[in-house]
């Protein structure tokens, strides 16, 4: 493995997508007796009301539990899935009405990377003849161009020129990753949302994929939205996160300063439950009680409220808005004051 | 040609001997005159019901007539049968599976209770019903059994599609933009195809039965044409005498059940893309 890469410095302030009041659910059956009961639709409230903004070349790191809406709020970012309400926009224009050319255009720009290695790639398609299609159904290059294009991107992901005869099934999980960083890459995006793209790779390997991450934004100029629940990722490689709980952000910020001095108290459980090396630095304080209240049945008021160390009796009745209550950044906490004591920090 | 080469040394053993038995089959299907020592249809009325001998090795039967070239000569109508009576369900039941798998809705809801009802119905039974409206026949049995067959096609795809649908190379050929009948023909179809393939080798040997059935039951092929189930039909009044009028075309239909059956297994290991 070469060196460490650190991410690259602060960057514009230009956004390139902005996200605004994002809702999914997902409908649950209905038996014939709730049918017949006139009973309400039941519904997994995976996404309710997600605002985000991206800026230009950075990276931003979106991190939460398993379940709070990540991998949701991703596929609605590239029409995988359609949002129930609220609006997505790249470059000013609203994407969530696009059809056609233009959502294939749309498409062109802002690709994705997925998590599981296994299941990303076809594998009927060899390594080449999956990147020539990319190529060639967007017209990128034609003709005898197509098997020289398809070098230079296996070059751009430190894989060797012959992987392009090779079927997924000949490749490591960390090898898979980095066919579909460079398939992704194919039709020349702006924008990459990973969506926990090393999670399911060796720990050395994550660190690999990770670096080529960063690499390829600094080189190519890349936007990157980096989904992952793991916090020590997220501090190395995002310039910004934006923290979720029960699908909604809940602290978005500059990394470093969320990470120094964090607002919400559910970031401050996060970050007290990143694992210490150093035995001294080891808290044995519980980090967050309970568990993940059920998406179909969402708490009223604050969603973190059951199992805030700090609740109020408003928190179970008023729905927090992420504004940024005096401080630097938004925070969706009612008692979030402009200068917080940063008593949980690890 | 270097293509066919590789093909060919990383076949598994099933599939060379399913391939090698089937041509038999078709060799005999083919050319029946050329391996058959007599005419099939020739009456013989010195040699009647002849049992197993060096100038008959498969014996004759009441009218003289030499089992093994009636044999042989069965397998032109016997293979027939498998490939007509089975294409048309593989293609149309492919099609509709593959549709009613991925785009779900409606379409696969009227599906679903198409085939509870077929289901529910004994094969055998709904095909007679049908040969038994149109008239008997060959080509009124590769109706009867088009009509029906495609269904079990349509519910082996529609339940591969449903599977492959949401794997993530198929999100990621949307998430690139690629057209829908590419996603299909590409990215699904491909990787569905193996079970059918497997299915369709399987359903030609029972094609022959049910042919060979409906041959037994004088709604098939009509005689004096050599069909197994109809000499195995032929022979039951004189089962007690002449056992071989009966078992040899029986043993016939084992071969070409084997033939297939080999073949399918050894296909479905070819296609295995980790080989």
């Amino acid at each position: 493995m070469s060196g460490t890469i650190l991410k690259s410095g602060p960057v514009a302030d230009a956004p390139i997508m902005t996200v605004d009041g994002l809702v999914k659910t997902f409908p649950l059956g209905r038996s014939l007796a709730d049918v017949l009961g006139g009973r309400p639709v039941r519904a997994v409230q995976a996404l309710s009301g997600v605002s985000l903004t991206v800026r230009k070349g950075e990276t931003l790191g979106v991190v939460g539990e398993s379940g709070c809406g990540k991998s949701t709020l991703a596929r609605c970012l590239v029409r995988l899935h359609e949002p129930d309400a609220g609006a997505v926009r790249f470059e000013g224009a609203d994407v969530l009405g696009l059809q056609g050319y233009a959502r294939r255009a749309y498409n062109r720009s802002v690709q994705m990377v997925f998590q599981d290695p296994y299941g990303s790639l076809n594998p009927r398609l060899s390594v080449g003849d999956a990147l020539a299609e990319a190529l060639t159904v967007h017209r990128i290059v034609e003709g005898g161009a197509v098997r020289e294009r398809v070098g230079e991107l296996l070059d751009l992901v430190h894989l060797p020129r012959d992987a392009a005869d090779r079927y997924p099934h000949e490749f490591s999980g960390g090898q898979r990753q980095r066919v579909g960083i460079a398939r992704a890459l194919a039709v020349e995006p702006s924008v990459i949302i990973a969506d926990e793209p090393v999670s399911a790779l060796d720990v050395s390997v994550q660190a690999q994929v990770v670096n080529l991450f960063l690499e390829l934004q600094e080189r190519l100029g890349l936007t990157l939205i980096f989904i992952t629940h793991d916090l020590r990722l997220v501090r190395h490689i995002s310039h910004r996160i934006a923290v979720m709980y029960l699908g909604k952000v809940v602290e978005t910020g500059d990394t470093e300063a969320v990470f120094t001095a964090p607002r919400h108290p559910y970031t401050r459980a996060l970050i007290a439950a990143v694992p210490q090396v150093d035995p001294h630095q080891r808290s044995a304080r519980e980090a967050v009680r309970g568990e993940l209240p059920s998406p179909i049945a969402p708490p009223p008021g604050c969603p973190f409220h059951p199992r805030c160390p700090i609740a109020e009796p408003q928190c179970r009745t008023v729905v927090p808005a992420l504004v940024p209550r005096g401080g630097p950044w938004p925070v969706a906490c009612h008692l979030a004051g402009p200068a917080d004591a940063p008593e949980f920090i690890a | 040609m270097t293509a066919l080469a590789l093909t060919f040394r990383r076949a598994p053993a099933s599939l060379i001997a399913g391939a090698a038995v089937l041509l038999v089959v078709l060799v005999c299907a083919v050319a029946p005159g050329l391996i058959a020592p007599y005419d099939p249809l020739a009456f013989d009325y010195g040699a009647l019901l002849q049992p197993p001998s060096a100038a008959h090795p498969f014996g004759t039967d009441q009218f003289g007539r030499d089992i093994l070239s009636r044999t042989i000569a069965a397998a032109t109508i016997d293979l027939q049968i498998a490939i007509f009576a089975t294409v048309g369900p593989l293609v149309i039941g492919t099609i509709i599976g593959l549709l009613v798998g991925y785009y779900g809705g409606i379409a696969d809801a009227i599906f679903g209770r198409l085939v509870d009802l077929v289901v529910t119905f004994p094969f055998l039974v709904l095909v007679i019903a049908i040969v038994a409206v149109l008239g008997p026949g060959l080509s009124n049995m590769y109706i009867a059994i088009g009509v029906v067959g495609w269904v079990f096609y349509a519910r082996l795809m529609r339940g591969e599609v449903q599977v492959l649908r949401g794997q993530d190379y198929v999100s990621a050929a949307k998430v690139l933009g690629y057209g829908e009948a590419r996603i299909l023909l590409r990215h699904i179809l491909p990787n569905a195809a193996r079970p059918i393939l497997v299915y369709w080798m399987t359903d030609m040997a029972l094609a022959i039965l049910l042919g060979s059935s409906l041959g037994y039951l004088g709604l098939g092929a009509q005689p004096p044409a050599a069909e197994w189930g109809v000499l195995i039909a032929d022979g039951k009044n004189f089962f007690s005498q002449a056992w071989w009028i009966t078992v040899f075309p029986g043993f016939a239909i084992v071969f070409c059940g084997i033939g297939f059956s080999l073949f399918g297994d050894g296909l479905a290991d070819l296609m295995d893309v980790r080989r």
